[in-house]
């Protein structure tokens, strides 16, 4: 590997760094203003040009102020957990392309941090450590609402990362290949290629799962305010309990791009061949794909404003009961489509 | 005679529930695009309906001089008891004799019931639309007599909101 190779690789890392935090920024104020705007109210509007640097001086506050460590603490773990929840977050976004491959200094460079042949086991993998912050944030305040709330969200996430992962595998099945490439140039071509027309009950069920697995209302038991004060974070403050709206934030960006990744092409605009089309298809297809992702981002705060939460058993019966048989039915079908067809 | 009611069985349609959540994500999207509800005080002010009971104040005659007659009657009337009138012979010979030589309403004590401005026989004191009036402290918050005819000459020709850019009130 040379030079350049290393350098493009740190400036590709730095970007994406740089533009998920940027948009966990822009996410904070989008949900306080949507909602806001759901409830009648204005919201944040005042700290600079529509309330814009708002998020700003929140984490100016949040950096300022006492960071409270309770007695009784298992101290390494309770200062551990909310990095451990905040890094599988933020790493999960590498090996999602966010555009078509870009030529510069007669190099083909694609636009994703790292090609991994197993994108999806990746992302599987990390989301699943996610889980180990949580609960671990839970144990080691060594209280009893952050321990409810760790433990709510392990079984919370078992549940769901299985119905999840059903219907990533009725997607892999269409496809082929666990690279998230292969997965997108199998939908590019014609608007009814993308997985979502020809996988609409897979996508129902993933959406449904990733809700989940984002401990997003009406999946947010973990963090249930009215039952559990703050769930697993009742006993963070100042940059801590920060570092985990930020892990929850960029949990949301990499769900909603992973969404479009394996349900809307990706970067892939419909009728157009972006690869052919040299800077002005590499523009295209970013745009492309930070639109969709935007809507969907969109969709996770208009979910969060509209629906009340659920039960705990009426969680497990619609996870255990309604949307794994779903997702196994939906396998059978599309395998026993491929095995007639091919 | 006894009813026997049926309770809504759900359809298959009902149990598919994904319907009636595309309808929940209307009915809230519909409330994201409507009009906001918010007043942002201080820039703009909300213009009390008609007859809202806020500061008092003391009405002048045709001659700029006070109306009230100090008789009593609405401190009589006041069920807080917050209206201190000190009565004295009227400097003016037109006929009226008596008049306050101090008029103090205590703001604090006051609960703007409006009984004052029904007893007064003369329509001397009356409520206004003003209700931003706070203070830091007790004493400022008792107004006396020229306090009281400044907010006459305040209210008497305009809505004391119509200078800031107001809103109306949506009835």
């Amino acid at each position: 590997m040379d030079f350049l190779a290393l350098l493009i690789i740190c400036v590709k890392v730095l970007l994406v760094f740089a533009a998920t935090m940027l948009t966990v920024l822009l996410m904070i104020y989008a949900e306080r203003r949507i909602s806001a705007f759901i409830q009648g109210r204005l919201g944040p509007n005042r700290v600079g040009p529509h309330g814009l640097l708002q998020p700003i001086a929140d984490g100016i506050k949040f950096l300022m102020k006492e960071d409270i460590i309770p007695a009784g603490v298992d101290k390494p773990i309770y200062l551990l957990a909310p990095a451990m929840l905040l890094i599988p977050a933020l790493m999960t976004f590498a090996v999602i392309p966010f555009g078509s491959d870009i030529t510069l200094f007669g190099r083909n460079i694609p636009l994703q941090v790292a090609d991994v042949n197993v994108g999806i086991l990746y992302i599987l993998a990390l989301t699943s450590i996610g889980v180990y912050g949580l609960v671990l944030a839970g144990w080691a305040s060594n209280s009893k609402y952050p321990l409810i709330g760790g433990l709510r969200s392990s079984a919370q996430l078992i549940s769901y990362e299985l119905t999840m992962g059903l219907a990533i595998v009725s997607i892999v099945l269409l496809s082929g290949s666990l690279r998230l490439n292969d997965i997108i140039s199998q939908q590019q071509g014609h608007f009814l290629s993308w997985n979502v027309f020809k996988q609409p009950l897979a996508f129902l069920i993933f959406l449904i799962a990733v809700y989940a697995e984002t401990n997003r209302l009406p999946f947010d038991l973990t963090e249930a305010e009215q039952e559990l004060v703050g769930g697993y974070h009742t006993e963070y403050s100042s940059m801590k309990f920060a570092m985990f709206y930020m892990a929850e934030y960029a949990n949301m960006i990499t769900a909603a791009a992973l969404t479009v990744t394996l349900f809307f092409g990706g970067w892939d605009l419909p009728f157009l061949n972006e690869t052919s089309m040299g800077m002005l298809g590499v523009v295209l297809s970013v745009a492309a794909f930070i639109l969709k992702t935007a809507f969907f981002l969109f969709l996770f705060i208009w979910v969060r404003w509209t629906f009340p939460r659920f039960r705990y058993d009426q969680l497990m019966n619609l996870g255990w009961k309604v949307m794994l048989p779903l997702a196994l039915f939906n396998i059978f079908i599309t395998a026993g489509y491929l095995a007639l067809t091919i | 005679m006894a009813t026997i009611i049926k309770s809504y069985e759900p359809t298959f349609w009902d149990k598919l529930y994904i319907p009636a959540l595309v309808q929940g994500l209307l009915v809230t999207f519909k409330h994201l695009l409507r009009k906001k509800v918010t007043i942002q005080y201080p820039e703009e002010k909300l213009i009390p309906p008609e007859g809202y009971r806020g500061l008092h104040r003391l009405n002048k005659d045709a001659n700029g001089r006070i109306k009230c007659v100090a008789c009593d009657m609405c401190s009589a009337a006041c069920p807080a008891d917050c209206i201190d009138i000190i009565p004295g012979s009227s400097p003016w010979d037109d006929g009226k004799e008596r008049y306050p030589v101090s008029f103090e309403i205590d703001l604090l004590k006051c609960i703007f019931c409006g009984f004052c401005e029904m007893a007064c026989p003369e329509e001397a004191i009356e409520l206004t639309e003003i209700y931003d009036f706070s203070d830091y402290t007790r004493e400022k918050l008792i107004i006396d007599k020229d306090g009281l005819l400044d907010v006459y000459d305040k209210t008497k020709d305009k809505n004391y909101y119509s200078n800031s850019q107001n809103l109306t009130i949506k009835e």
